[in-house]
């Protein structure tokens, strides 16, 4: 069973994360990043489903240069093999052309179980999985906990607030997983030492049949017309009880604010 | 020779530095004042490989160097002592004795469990009347038919009474040399062996989370097969065991070291007096940059003996700078501890700060495996100079 997981590089949330002024997108090729945490979930899950049985697991991410180490991390924490599609055209691609373009390199890697996270840390729209099974005319099932494959029947635990139901389907499938799903994995010495030896493809529009038109900001459906930096915390209101008054001053502060 | 890490290693510290925030930095400031021995987190680090890092694949390890494991032992270090010492005595103490002098069939049996964190060992050389003089062993094996009979008593031995310990290894006269001198030999003696009883925990003044106890043996049996290595060099074997050790110490150390800069930088620019962060008076700032003098060094000097081991340099070369890297890296750890917790004034006092257990758990680097003097006795003895 080829089982291919499709994870995001992402800006490192206790960095700087910031956009580019020029195009209102995200930067990502100035600043420290790293494999989404919501998709170690899924790599987790496919080396779980690969411990149980016979399976290849190849981790799959599109993004710039530095996004070759979210593959990397996949490969640490155990998966087989890496692609990465590069191409300068898909800066600014939004999910739709994201999905379009992950579609086409899972065809082309004939997966027959696609694991994704359930929401990257930066984008975080959470629809790149069941835009990519629509693509695929696969079966999707999303926020999965735990997860079991017996031959092409593919199980699937999904945890709510307040029941959880079991979905069973037949692979080829498309998957998301919950943060509740595992406990990631951290790379041991011997997986940094392996990841070195294992091969990873780098692929380009033109290797998926893509056209620089078909993704990108221009083809985006939507488009992000402004950015305003989030105002910095104000340093709060301190009360001083000085004439036996504080009591109904703190009272007056959260009342006035609607916290009571 | 160059001491710089490799990419390989600068990941695998991230990787355990990863673990180790998550894992144990939140937790350790309990597990300290409870004096609780986590366990489920020692299993963890052993799924993370931490305890066979050295050891060969066909025991389950990742035959990595010796580097690594000072890599990972400087990282847990930093957020925990107990943790740190924990590994550095499973693998150095525990593991590596059995590695180097146990029979095939002695691996087969032990190395799986304790590669995995599935299990620990302890290793006994101390005794109540004998320490640094480690030579005036008094606990005595007497073969008796096919089985060794051990009565005496060892002390302040880790991870030799947790619930996952499967074994100790302990020193004991097993007879007298052609010279009149005590013949010793190491023993490995299972958990559970009638006659063994790992005594109630110590109260120590640090490493509250670390498993010691101290250890009798009364008319405890054990097949002949469980001598470890050759009869009569138990005193050689642990002598070469402490080498290793005294590097892994450094790390522990190393972690302490770094701890105390970062959490004191922090500090410094947060707090404030007379109007202005503590960080901007010279008395304050000046005590933080011998701190880092102290981290880059102590790294220098740790690494640089594991690179001597990994090399493979001269046997005198090693032991000479693994008794110079245990012997700055510790002294410094100390002194670091002090240090930080002036910076943190009385807040350096309450246990809220982990500082202030930082501070409790320095002062052993000083001492366990080889205190200051016995080290500057060593390095004093690479130098040619006659001491006694
Ligand atoms: C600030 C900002 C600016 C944006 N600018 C624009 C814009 O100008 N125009 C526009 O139309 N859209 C824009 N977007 C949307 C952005 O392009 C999408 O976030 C992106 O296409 C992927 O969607 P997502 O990250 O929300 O994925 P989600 O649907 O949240 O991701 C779900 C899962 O899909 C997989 N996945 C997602 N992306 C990848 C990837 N690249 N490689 C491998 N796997 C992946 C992962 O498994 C992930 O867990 C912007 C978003 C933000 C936050
Ligand atoms: C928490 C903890 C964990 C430990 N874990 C282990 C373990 O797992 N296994 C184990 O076998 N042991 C262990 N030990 C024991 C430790 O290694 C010894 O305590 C240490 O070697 C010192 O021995 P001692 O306590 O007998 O001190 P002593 O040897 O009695 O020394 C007392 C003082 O005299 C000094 N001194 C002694 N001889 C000389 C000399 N020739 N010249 C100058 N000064 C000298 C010493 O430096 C010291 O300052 C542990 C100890 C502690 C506290």
């Amino acid at each position: 069973m080829k089982i291919v997981v499709c994870a995001k590089f992402v800006p490192d949330a206790t960095a700087d994360r910031r956009f580019r002024s020029e195009d209102n997108t995200v930067d990502r090729a100035g600043v420290d990043g790293l494999l989404s945490e919501l998709d170690e979930y899924a790599v987790e899950a496919a080396l779980t489903v690969k411990e149980n049985g016979d399976a290849e697991v190849t981790v799959l991410t599109v993004g710039p240069e530095q996004a070759a180490d979210a593959v990397k991390k996949g490969l640490q924490m155990g998966a087989d093999a890496g692609v990465h599609v590069i191409d300068d055209a898909i800066h600014g691609s939004d999910a739709v052309a994201t999905s379009l373009i992950l579609a086409k390199a899972l065809s082309k890697l004939e997966a027959d179980l696609v694991v994704f996270g359930m929401g990257s840390t930066d984008g975080g729209m959470g629809v790149v999985p069941a835009m990519v099974a629509e693509r695929l005319g696969l079966p999707a099932v999303t926020l999965g906990s735990e997860v079991t494959v017996d031959g092409t029947t593919v199980k699937i635990r999904r945890d709510g607030d307040l029941a959880s139901d079991t979905v069973e389907g037949t692979l080829p499938l498309v998957l998301s997983v919950s943060d509740q799903a595992n406990e990631p994995r951290y790379p041991s010495f011997k997986g940094i030492m392996a990841a070195k030896k294992k091969p990873v493809e780098t692929w380009s529009l033109a290797d998926l049949e893509l056209s620089g038109d078909q993704v990108g900001q221009a083809a985006a459906w939507t488009e992000v017309v402004e950015v305003t930096a989030r105002p910095p915390r104000t340093a709060g209101t301190i009360v001083a009880d000085e004439d036996g008054s504080g009591a109904a001053q703190l009272v007056e502060f959260l009342s006035t604010n609607k916290f009571l | 020779m160059s001491y710089e890490l490799s990419e390989e290693h600068r990941e695998f510290r991230h990787s355990v530095r990863d673990f180790a925030e998550a894992e144990i930095a939140p937790y350790a400031a309990e597990w300290d004042r409870k004096h609780h021995f986590p366990v489920e987190t020692v299993q963890k680090m052993g799924k993370l490989g931490l305890f066979g890092l050295t050891a060969p694949e066909q025991y389950g390890g990742a035959g990595g160097d010796f580097t690594s494991l000072c890599v990972a032992i400087e990282e847990i270090s930093r957020v925990d002592q107990s943790m740190g010492i924990t590994l550095e005595a499973a693998v150095g103490l525990g593991i590596n004795p059995i590695l180097t002098y146990g029979t095939d069939e002695q691996k087969q049996t032990w190395l799986p469990d304790l590669v995995a964190g599935r299990a620990l060992a302890g290793f006994g050389l101390t005794e109540p009347e004998s320490g640094s003089d480690a030579g005036a062993t008094k606990t005595r094996a007497v073969l008796d038919g096919d089985e060794w009979v051990i009565d005496g008593a060892k002390q302040f031995i880790t991870n030799s009474g947790s619930t996952i310990t499967s074994l100790v290894t302990v020193t004991a006269r097993t007879g007298e040399r052609a010279d009149g001198r005590p013949e010793i030999s190491t023993i490995i003696v299972p958990a559970g062996t009638p006659g063994f009883v790992a005594e109630a925990q110590y109260d120590k003044l640090g490493w509250h989370a670390s498993d010691t106890h101290p250890l009798s043996f009364a008319g405890c049996r054990v097949p002949k097969d469980n001598l470890l290595g050759e009869r009569g060099r138990g005193f050689a074997q642990f002598l070469a065991t402490l080498d290793d050790g005294r590097v892994a110490i450094g790390a522990v150390a190393l972690g302490c070291i770094k701890a105390c800069l970062e959490m004191s930088i922090q500090y410094a620019g947060e707090r404030k007096t007379f109007g202005v962060p503590i960080g901007q008076k010279q008395g304050v700032a000046f005590q933080i940059s011998d701190l880092k003098v102290m981290a880059d060094a102590a790294e220098l000097l740790v690494y640089r003996a594991a690179a001597l081991k990994d090399n493979g340099a001269p046997y005198q070369e090693f032991k000479q700078a693994a008794a110079v890297a245990k012997l700055y890296a510790s002294e410094s750890a100390v002194t670091a501890t002090r240090i930080a917790t002036q910076v943190f004034g009385g807040y350096g006092f309450m246990e809220e700060y982990p500082v202030t257990r930082f501070y409790r758990d320095a002062k052993i680097l000083e001492i366990g495996e080889g205190t200051s003097e016995v080290q500057r006795m060593l390095i004093a003895r690479g130098l040619g100079l006659p001491v006694e």
